[in-house]
Formats: C-alpha cells, sequence, structure tokens
C-alpha cells in the first residue's frame, strides 16, 4: 500500500478545520479538562496513516512518543500537504493544531507561519518551548526542512 | 527498608510530615493553579533549607580554593570541604576518608571505575550486570569491553521485577572478573538482596561495584558490611545539591587503579620527564573540584540523620502501601515491578494511553511524575514497553498526595473515554 494523492487531500486539518475554528473553539475553553478533551478531540481528525510510511526516513527523533511525518507537494496548486502520525494521544492532537497552521499552504507562507506565537496564543507554548522534551519542536522543525527543501527546488 | 510491622503508631506519630515539608521550601508552591505534588523524586530530590543555608553560608564566608593553605580562607574552605569527605565516610561506614572520592555522580563514577580496571582485563573475561541496570550502568561497561575483548553478560530478572538468582548463579563463572549492580532499581523500585550477591562473587575473587544512585534516598547503606569493592552514589538524589557524587572504593583496588584524569590537585611532581600521582583519595580527583557542592551534600546527610530514620522508612512504605491499594481504582492501570521488596517507586502504565499522555495531564493537575524509558531500554524491552510512567516518592511526600495522584489519574480516564 502506497500513500495516495488523495490521502493528502483529504486531510480536513488546515482545509475543512481551519485556523480560524480552532481559535473560536479555544476561548469558550475555561478549564484544562476542556482544553485537552478538545485537544483530543482534534487528534481524531488525523487521516489514518499509511503502515508502510512508518519508516526510518519520515521518523521524528527526538520525541518521547513515536512520531511520522510525510508530505505531498502539489505542483499544480503549489500547496505542500502533510500527514502526521503518533502513537501518544495528546501528541496527536498538538499535531493537529500544528497541522491547522501548517497543512495545504505554500511552502513559502508555510516557513512565514510563527509556530510559537500560536501555542503562545492557546496556552500550549510550554509543548512547544525549546525545554519540553517531547519533541513537538523537532516535529515542525522537520516540516519546515521539507517547506525549504521544496522552495529550493 | 523496613517491611510493615515497624509501622507502628509510635513511629507514624514520631514522624511529623508538615514539620519537614516546611523545611523544603520549593514544595509550597502552586504549579498551573494547583499546589505542587512532587512526585518524581528518582530523577532529582528536592533541597532542604539546611542545605541551601550551607551552600549559600560556604560562599558568603568561607569560599576560597582548597588545598593551598596560604590563607585564612582557604584553611576555612579546606576544613569544610574535608569535613564533608568525613560525612559521607561515616553515612557510608566506610574505614576511611581516602577511599571517599568526590566526582560528578553517580555516572562519572561509574566511568572512572570502568577505566581504571581496565589493566585487569583482557579478551574472555566477562563483567556480570543487570537486566534492570539503568544506562550507566551499563555504558562504561560496553565501553570497556569494546577496549579490552571482554564482555558484558546481564543477569536476568524476574516478571515480577526482582533479579533472578538462578541466572546469577549460572552466569557468575570463573570468567566473571566484575560485578556491577545495582543495590534498588530506579524503574522498579525493587531492592536487590546485593549482600548475599557480593559474598558469592566475592569467593570467586570478582570485583564488585554497587550502584546506590536509588538507595541512599532511601536507606543508609553499610559498605563494610556488604562488603562490596565499590559503591557509588549521586548527591541531588540525596536531597543534596546537583553536580557532585561519590565513588567509595576499597583503598587497595584504589591504589592499584591508574588515574581518571589528568591536571592539578592529582599529582604529586610534575616535570617534563616523570611525573607522579597524588595519595587517595586527591589522585582521582583532578581540577577544582565542587568544594560548595561537597558542603552542601554533608548538610543533607547530617539534614537526613537529624530524623528518625525508623519513622521515615516506615512513613515511605506507608505511601506506597497505600498507592498499592489504590491501584484497583483506575481501570486498566498495570504496575510494572511487584518485587517483594522495595522502596516507594511505582512504574506503570494505563491501557490505551501512552506515557507521556499521562505526564502532560497530570501536570495539568500540578503533579510531576516521570515518564519515557528511564535510561533503562533493555527492562523496558524485557517488559515491552515503550516507557512507563513512574510516580517515586519521597519521605516527604503525604498519604493525601498519594490520594491526588490517584484522583488525577482518574480525571485522566475519564478525558480519554
Amino acid at each position: 500500500m502506497t500513500v495516495s494523492k488523495q490521502q493528502f487531500l483529504d486531510n480536513p486539518l488546515g482545509q475543512k478545520t481551519t485556523l480560524e475554528d480552532v481559535l473560536d473553539a479555544f476561548e469558550f475553553l475555561d478549564d484544562w479538562e476542556e482544553r485537552y478533551a478538545f485537544i483530543i478531540d482534534l487528534g481524531k481528525q488525523l487521516p489514518e496513516f499509511p503502515d508502510d510510511e512508518r519508516t526510518e526516513e519520515n521518523y521524528v527523533h527526538g520525541c518521547q512518543s513515536q512520531v511520522w511525518v510525510i508530505h505531498h507537494y502539489d505542483e499544480g496548486s503549489g500547496k505542500l500537504f502533510l500527514l502526521i502520525d503518533s502513537d501518544a494521544i495528546i501528541v496527536r492532537g498538538l499535531a493537529a493544531i500544528i497541522l491547522v497552521a501548517l497543512n495545504g499552504k505554500s511552502p513559502r507562507d508555510l516557513l512565514a507561519t510563527d509556530i510559537d506565537e500560536l501555542f503562545e496564543q492557546l496556552d500550549l507554548f510550554r509543548h512547544i518551548s525549546p525545554t519540553r522534551g517531547n519533541g513537538l519542536r523537532a516535529m515542525v522543525g522537520k516540516i519546515r526542512d521539507i517547506a525549504a527543501a521544496e522552495t529550493a527546488a | 527498608m523496613s517491611d510493615l510491622s515497624v509501622a507502628n503508631n509510635t513511629a507514624t506519630k514520631a514522624f511529623d510530615v508538615e514539620a519537614i515539608r516546611r523545611d523544603f521550601p520549593i514544595l509550597a508552591q502552586e504549579i498551573n493553579g494547583k499546589p505542587l505534588v512532587y512526585l518524581d523524586n528518582g530523577a532529582s530530590a528536592q533541597k532542604p533549607l539546611a542545605v541551601l543555608d550551607a551552600m549559600d553560608r560556604y560562599y558568603r564566608e568561607m569560599h576560597s580554593n582548597v588545598h593551598r593553605g596560604a590563607h585564612t580562607l582557604g584553611d576555612r574552605a579546606t576544613a569544610a570541604f574535608e569535613g564533608a569527605r568525613e560525612v559521607v565516610r561515616d553515612f557510608l561506614n566506610a574505614p576511611s576518608t581516602k577511599e571517599i572520592i568526590w566526582t560528578r555522580g553517580t555516572t562519572e563514577a561509574i566511568n572512572l571505575v570502568a577505566n581504571g580496571l581496565a589493566p585487569r582485563l583482557k579478551a574472555g573475561d566477562e563483567i556480570l550486570v543487570s537486566h534492570m541496570e539503568h544506562h550507566a550502568n551499563i555504558v562504561p561497561w560496553q565501553m570497556l569491553a569494546e577496549r579490552t575483548g571482554a564482555k558484558v553478560v546481564p543477569v536476568q530478572v524476574t516478571p515480577e521485577g526482582e533479579l533472578d538468582l538462578d541466572s546469577f548463579n549460572s552466569l557468575l563463572t570463573e570468567r566473571t572478573r566484575i560485578l556491577a549492580v545495582t543495590h534498588v532499581s530506579n524503574v522498579l523500585g525493587t531492592v536487590n538482596p546485593i549482600a548475599p550477591l557480593i559474598e558469592q562473587a566475592k569467593k570467586l575473587g570478582v570485583i564488585t561495584l554497587i550502584d546506590g544512585a536509588q538507595a541512599v534516598p532511601h536507606f543508609k547503606p553499610d559498605v563494610q558490611a556488604l562488603g562490596c569493592d565499590f559503591y557509588v552514589f549521586s548527591s541531588h538524589k540525596l536531597f543534596g545539591p546537583t553536580g557532585i557524587g561519590v565513588l567509595y572504593g576499597r583503598a587497595q583496588l584504589l591504589e592499584e587503579m591508574p588515574p581518571y584524569q589528568g591536571g592539578g590537585e592529582m599529582i604529586e611532581r610534575v616535570s617534563f620527564e616523570r611525573t607522579t600521582w597524588n595519595v587517595l583519595p586527591y589522585k582521582f580527583e583532578a581540577g577544582t573540584p565542587a568544594i560548595a557542592e561537597a558542603v552542601g551534600l554533608a548538610a543533607a546527610i547530617n539534614y537526613l540523620d537529624g530524623l528518625d530514620r525508623k519513622a521515615m522508612e516506615a512513613a515511605e512504605n506507608t505511601l506506597l502501601v497505600r498507592a498499592n491499594e489504590l491501584i484497583e481504582t483506575v481501570p486498566g492501570m498495570e504496575v510494572i515491578g511487584t518485587a517483594r521488596h522495595k522502596v516507594p517507586v511505582m512504574s506503570f502504565k494505563i491501557a490505551g494511553l501512552h506515557p507521556s499522555d499521562i505526564g502532560t495531564l497530570l501536570d495539568q493537575q500540578g503533579i510531576a511524575i516521570r515518564t519515557g524509558h528511564h535510561c533503562a531500554m533493555p527492562l523496558m524491552n524485557f517488559y515491552g514497553v515503550p516507557g512507563t510512567a513512574r510516580a517515586s516518592f519521597a519521605f516527604y511526600n503525604t498519604l493525601e498526595e498519594v490520594e491526588k495522584l490517584f484522583t488525577g489519574l482518574q480525571k485522566i480516564q475519564r478525558l480519554f473515554t
């Protein structure tokens, strides 16, 4: 089984589910339980990840959980599409937020997006700060490397 | 560790945990709007005021370099520094301060010994470790094996998390040169029956090293009663400062070992023709040592000596007993490490959750635990888990905090279902 272009295009995160949706929803969540319940739910929107793409090449090092990232660059629209997988539920939710912000953008727009600022806005900065060993930063780093490679190509 | 029988009323009453907590200023704070519940003591323990004050006073009143002898401050610093060595000697019941070497921690102490024993090893020799060792008690031996052609052989662990004594008996042979085992497992909390193992090893002339990093926060080892050749631990897990640790070594072996690092302090005479080494313990202490940290560690040990040890051990055991009682209140929770003799450490997994999920959501509730592989990947592989969540208790933890941990876990479970 190899991943099809359609699987990337069907990823709702960053497309049907927009950053605005997430920011709006977050405004109404006031305690940690509601916020994390929302994050967990958002993680459920991650499309199924193809088994044969769980390879060393796609693996994100530096995470406590296992994380994989794959991409598809759509020549026609000039947009970069991403899929992420993780075995930790919270990390899946946080990955979904990252995709909401970065998926389906042009590599140039992706590189111009300030993820730190977004996480700060959502009061989730501790998850992405350099002191945190859970590898979200490594995940974002990998995505930015992919985008940088596409702009250079 | 004591068993439950010593947890009688007198002992429990004598141990006033609320008074003890006031000695640890860091505990009185809120994290994410909730009172801090610090259950990551196995990673690093908090420091009592006595330690903070001792280090502060050292820097305010007596700091200077040690062993120079030209002025009064130097004398004060040296007296404090060597006084600390004596406190550690007494703590371990070592015969002499010559046998107490300051290191940066447990890891450096083991590396020092592995390096020093290299000349004794040849191809075909075996270094016996166990499957439950911290990487710090595996990797230095693997590096030594690489250099010498020796082989690192792991003693098996039982599913309950005890050392498999049949495995030990079959692997301890005339090829064994070194036995390096942990006194207490950092993941499982198991207290290993090291005295008989050391005795058996000694009969075969095997050199023994005990990793005491997780033992000393809970009880006092007696290196003479144990009869081990080396005993190592870190200050920061013993309520002392970071950056310093201890190597106890039998003088005869230390004398025979080559120095670990070269530099100041460790030499007697230096010339381009011939350099000679300083006497023990200085031969192994190159460079200006961690003076304030040594003073801080001594203050930590003195603080612990001021507590009722028996009552403290009983109180810790009460925490573990309560935690064990509450396991069944969290469906799907499984404890890894159910040895008969344990310090208050609880490693666990919860069906369907990654350890990092548990850690993140406990932190939201002000509860600090450790998640991950705990630098014990071979043990994680043995149990077939990527990692565990670990709550490790100290004598300043309360029964209420144990209960908060379980209430927290129940909340997390509700969130995921």
